[in-house]
């Protein structure tokens, strides 16, 4: 063996030692852009609470602007570039890909992160991260986001090489690990939200130069959620690869079926990122064929790929725990889960949080009609700050936490705090989310400076007073997320710079991964031959609420203006 | 044998499923048959579709139009910016300018009549939001989006834009008013 390799004393995995420097840079880098993100969605949070309403309204446009951006795009991608390293160098334990380009990867991506945070702090680019044309801004910020998304485009390739790499290296046999497969997914679906982004983002970038006489706003609108849709779509699938990840680590789960998971994960291959449509369900130019077979063909089956991983998730965590001896009543094996241990906990608020909240809310508006009731209202917001942040990036955070000691070799600081964090960042970002779509319910804009209109000098509107109730709970619910988003902060570049160096062979003080139960364990476990009877349960329980909350948004809708 | 390594078996698509999944497969995939019947189903039962009738205009086209109709049917002037109150005979058509930064002119409706409203933009992207009513309705430059509304309840409603169109967004403001 190499000398580039080392075996990690706490899992027995290959490491090889230039992936792991990627994975150490892109993590701190996206642990930077989570800060800077999280610092402008304080601004934003506190400018939208109507009683503080904290910044003047260009401070406003242009903090939402840099919110979306450096949280949003910059700290999922640059975690999920480290995730397709892990997943690939780590897991299969081989070397990686021409580190040398991974390098120029990552450096593309500073450069557009820089040069993007740059151009928006200046005022000229307040312009969301939609940008949509003919609305203008300085050429340099779509530069900035070619070279972001060029550098991760690299990224993938370097992942796509290290997987050959480890096939003709022999480094493992027959199949790819399911979190290697979900990688895969992610990977894929990155490369075509990339190639999406570059056909509307150079020629808009052309306009903006000059060499283009005019960008069409319908034609815009559709490529760009080709590209932003499917980029949502990197997430879910790098989302739910961490969720089976830290199944495995925490409690040696296996999954309950290889070929459902799979098949899981190559639905959305097929379907999810073509799905983009349920963004121009209020647009005219799109047909209300099309409208409904994009989302009905191209998304439910791609919601379905989702709803069979909320089920295959805990599934194998409940089973891995009965095996395990926790086999009395419905829900033993969860009660005695280490909920203490932040990796667990926040990789679980994460799966509860994106489906019950993200899900449902998310299925609910996507339908043609539905969407008439909450497009563009504060509704929208409330629904994607329960995917992207309860999901995605609050199951990074779990996962990071594992990453302290397995990669960068240092001992976690503050662990008491720890354990508590997602519990803090979790309920907070839920209050937000609940109390955003209540707002959005009632007709509150989403992106709005001021909604009561005071200096229009002419027409104002009065929103219900339930909607000022909500936006002050949603003002408090800021505070606490934004006190947890800080706390990981704290402990993560602490822990970097001040934690405790493990030696080469030293292992970790705190719980790093648990045996696989054997096959023998998994005899008999459960109920009446249901192997995994709590999960469910609470399956059918998400099913309820689901279709419930689902006809009573049709029965709101039938009682608004007749439209035809 | 977890998640983090090579399945047990290589060809792991013949290894059995467990009674639970092809529960909840089976669930999850009626309940997508349903929700995708309810669409077209509302299209022939509801009242709530949009019909996505779409004409290419410009905003020269769009604004002639409005004047015009600005022209024919106004039946007094409101409010500190004194803007137009048009009154449109029912079933008529209406037109509507959302512009930087506000939308124009004044419409007055009559309660349970059928208006077909026509939406363009004069410059940027802006979201035709009308409120207590709840429709949201995305408004673009060069097309011209035909959508037929019958209001149901009398009263004054407020058109605000939710899609950000720049600095002023949040000014952006218009009114219709419903009469029995
Ligand atoms: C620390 C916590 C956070 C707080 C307090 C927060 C709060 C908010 C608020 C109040 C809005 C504005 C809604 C509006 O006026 O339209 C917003 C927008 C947004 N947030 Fe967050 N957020 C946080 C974290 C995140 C994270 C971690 C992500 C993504 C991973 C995220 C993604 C977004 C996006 C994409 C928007 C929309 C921007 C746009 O309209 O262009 N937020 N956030
Ligand atoms: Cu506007
Ligand atoms: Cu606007």
């Amino acid at each position: 063996m190499s000398q580039q390799f080392r075996i990690c004393p706490d899992t027995g995995l290959k490491l090889y030692q230039p992936a792991e420097t990627m994975i150490k840079v892109h993590a701190v880098a996206a642990v930077v852009c989570l800060l800077v993100g999280g610092i402008y969605g304080l601004l934003v949070g506190l400018t939208r609470w109507p009683a503080v309403h904290l910044l003047p309204a260009d401070w406003f446009y242009l903090a939402l602007t840099g919110h979306g951006l450096n949280v949003l795009i910059f700290w999922c991608i640059f975690f999920e570039i480290a995730l397709l390293y892990f997943a690939s160098s780590v897991l299969l334990g081989c070397r990686l890909a021409v580190p040398r380009f991974a390098w120029v990867g990552f450096a593309l991506m500073v450069i557009g992160v820089l040069m993007n945070n740059y151009i928006v702090m200046s005022g000229e680019a307040s312009v969301m991260m939609t940008s949509y044309a003919p609305m203008e801004a300085h050429p340099l910020f779509y530069l900035s986001l070619i070279l972001f998304a060029v550098g991760a485009l690299v990224g993938c390739f370097v992942f796509f090489g290290t997987l050959v790499i480890a096939k003709e290296e022999k480094t493992y046999e027959g199949s790819v690990p399911l979190v290697t497969f979900g990688a895969i997914t992610a990977a894929i679906i990155a490369v075509f939200t990339i190639i999406s982004g570059a056909i509307i983002l150079i020629p808009t970038l052309l306009w903006s130069l000059g060499f283009l006489a005019e960008i069409d706003a319908l034609m815009y609108r559709l490529i760009w959620w080709a590209f932003g849709h499917s980029s949502q779509q990197i997430n879910v699938a790098a989302h739910i690869t961490v969720w089976y990840a830290i199944a495995s680590i925490v409690f040696g789960a296996k999954p309950m079926s290889e070929k459902v998971s799979r098949m899981a994960f190559f639905m959305y291959i097929l379907f999810l990122q073509l799905a983009s449509v349920h963004h121009l369900l209020v647009d005219p130019g799109v047909s209300s064929e099309f409208k409904m077979f994009n989302t009905s063909y191209a998304m439910y089956l791609a919601v379905m790929a989702s709803m069979v991983h909320g089920l295959t998730v805990p599934g194998s965590i409940e089973s891995a725990q009965r095996a395990k001896g926790f086999n009395s009543g419905l829900f033993e094996w969860l009660r005695r889960a280490p909920w203490g241990n932040p990796t667990f906990s926040g990789m679980f608020i994460s799966l509860v949080g994106f489906g019950f909240l993200g899900g449902i809310s998310g299925v609910t508006m996507g339908v043609e009609q539905i969407n008439i009731l909450v497009h563009n209202t504060l509704y929208v917001p409330g629904h994607f700050h329960a995917t992207v942040v309860i999901g995605t990036t609050l199951a990074f955070m779990a996962l990071t936490y594992w990453l302290v000691p397995v990669i960068f070799r240092r001992e976690l600081i503050w662990k008491r705090l720890a354990s508590w964090q997602p519990y803090l960042f979790g309920l907070g970002m839920a209050g937000v989310s609940v109390f955003l779509m209540g707002a959005g319910t009632l007709g509150v804009p989403r992106r709005h400076w001021d909604i009561t209109f005071s200096t229009t000098g002419g027409i104002v509107h009065e929103f219900p007073a339930a909607a000022n109730t909500l936006l002050a709970l949603s003002g408090l619910s800021v505070l606490l997320a934004v006190l947890g988003g800080a706390i990981f902060c704290l402990i993560i570049v602490g822990s970097l710079l001040f934690g405790r160096k493990l030696g080469v062979d030293e292992k970790s003080s705190t719980f790093i991964i648990a045996s696989p139960p054997s096959d023998a364990d998994y005899e008999g476990i459960g109920k009446g031959g249901i192997a995994v009877p709590g999960t469910l349960v609470m399956a059918i329980v998400f099913f309820v609420a689901f279709a419930v909350y689902y006809f009573i948004n049709w029965k709101y809708l039938a009682q608004t203006w007749g439209i035809s | 044998m977890t998640s983090l390594s090579p399945p047990k078996d290589r060809i792991w698509w013949n290894e059995p499923i467990e009674r639970s999944e092809l529960i909840w497969i089976t669930i999850v995939f009626l309940w997508g048959l349903v929700m995708t019947f309810m669409m077209p189903f509302w299209h022939v039962v509801g009242n709530q579709n949009l019909s996505t009738e779409t004409y290419r205009t410009t905003p020269e086209r769009f604004m002639q139009k409005t004047q015009a109709f600005v022209d024919e049917y106004t039946v007094r002037n409101e409010g500190p910016r004194q803007y137009p109150v048009v009154k449109p005979p029912p079933g008529g058509d209406v037109y509507m300018v959302a512009r930087l930064w506000d939308f124009w002119p004044i419409i007055e409706l009559t309660k349970g009549e059928t208006y077909r409203f026509h939406l363009s933009s004069l410059d940027w992207q802006h979201g035709f939001s009308l409120q207590p009513a709840n429709i949201n309705i995305q408004v673009l430059p060069k097309y011209e989006h035909v959508v037929s509304f019958t209001p149901n309840k009398s009263g004054e409603y407020s058109v605000i834009c939710n899609e950000y169109c720049g600095i002023g967004h949040h000014l952006m403001i218009g009114k219709i008013i419903v009469v029995e």
